[in-house]
């Protein structure tokens, strides 16, 4: 077993293992926080994949951004509005067949299309490479996706703002 | 010999799992963080492909876009969370049957 393989399948288990935590989970703050080991596991697979840029924005964005964004939004929520923080699961079998199909589909098409692989990337540092194309040949979906930030946060605050008449 | 076949596995699984969180959890958050995990499992497809693949960097530059949207996303959707919190009382999505036939 080469040390890429050993690093792979541990980043693998800790990422499965925090998703099944995560989505099994009875309380908001577990499933919260299993979430971030899903989120480092996944972080740690990108830098496996050579992927350094898009690693540190992972564990920036996801971890920093929105899974902060989450314990907020469940820890406010709970003190304003004295809620449950438990939460159960409904038609769970039924949930658990269809997750099944669907991952055996996926695995069959995984393991069964003829992928036509070039020659691949070989792990080189990202950040440059990345920034010319953002700047490049990606321009306009940037500027889009900073539109789109723009009018997420606009409205994600027009959405919760308390109206004054009744 | 860690292949593309190994990272679709196993982002095969993660959608799954993310899949099973959204079709069985009845609390509104939970749900959102199911989502999370799928939006994770096609960026981990993008990003083998871009390593393994064609050998541009694409992928990686497209996965940047998947995170932003992401974000978005969790923004928009907490907010409506909460105004679901404020008028019900009650986070289940069970809850939320205004435009039931």
């Amino acid at each position: 077993m080469t040390p890429e393989a050993v690093v792979f399948y541990l980043l693998a288990a800790l990422t499965l293992g925090s998703a099944a935590i995560c989505m099994l989970a009875r309380s908001l703050i577990y499933s919260a926080f299993a979430l971030l080991g899903a989120f480092v596991g996944v972080a740690g697979l990108y830098l496996l994949l050579g992927a350094d840029f898009l690693a540190a924005t992972q564990l920036l964005i996801y971890v920093g951004g929105i899974l902060v964004l989450l314990l907020f939004g469940v820890m406010l929520t709970h003190k304003l509005y004295d809620l449950d923080l438990k939460s159960g699961t409904t038609q769970f079998a039924p949930g658990l067949v269809v997750s099944a199909t669907v991952f055996a589909l996926l695995s069959w098409v995984a393991f069964h299309a003829p992928w036509r692989l070039g020659g691949g990337r070989e792990p080189a540092p990202t950040t440059a490479a990345l920034g010319e194309q953002f700047l490049g040949k990606y321009l306009l979906p940037f500027e889009a996706a900073s539109l789109l930030l723009l009018v997420a946060m606009l409205g994600a605050a027009l959405i919760v703002r308390r109206r004054k008449d009744a | 010999m860690i292949g593309v076949q190994h990272y679709l596995l196993l982002s095969a699984a993660l959608f799954s799992l993310g899949l099973l969180g959204v079709l069985t959890r009845r609390n509104a958050v939970h749900v959102l963080m199911g989502v999370e995990l799928i939006l994770n499992s096609a960026n981990l497809n993008l990003v083998a492909f871009a390593r393994y693949g064609s050998g541009q960097i694409a992928g990686q530059v497209f996965a940047v876009f998947v995170i932003v949207v992401a974000a978005a996303e969790v923004a928009v959707a907490l907010a409506i969370v909460l105004t679901m919190y404020r008028l019900r009382r009650t986070p289940n999505l069970d809850a939320a049957d205004s435009l039931r036939g």
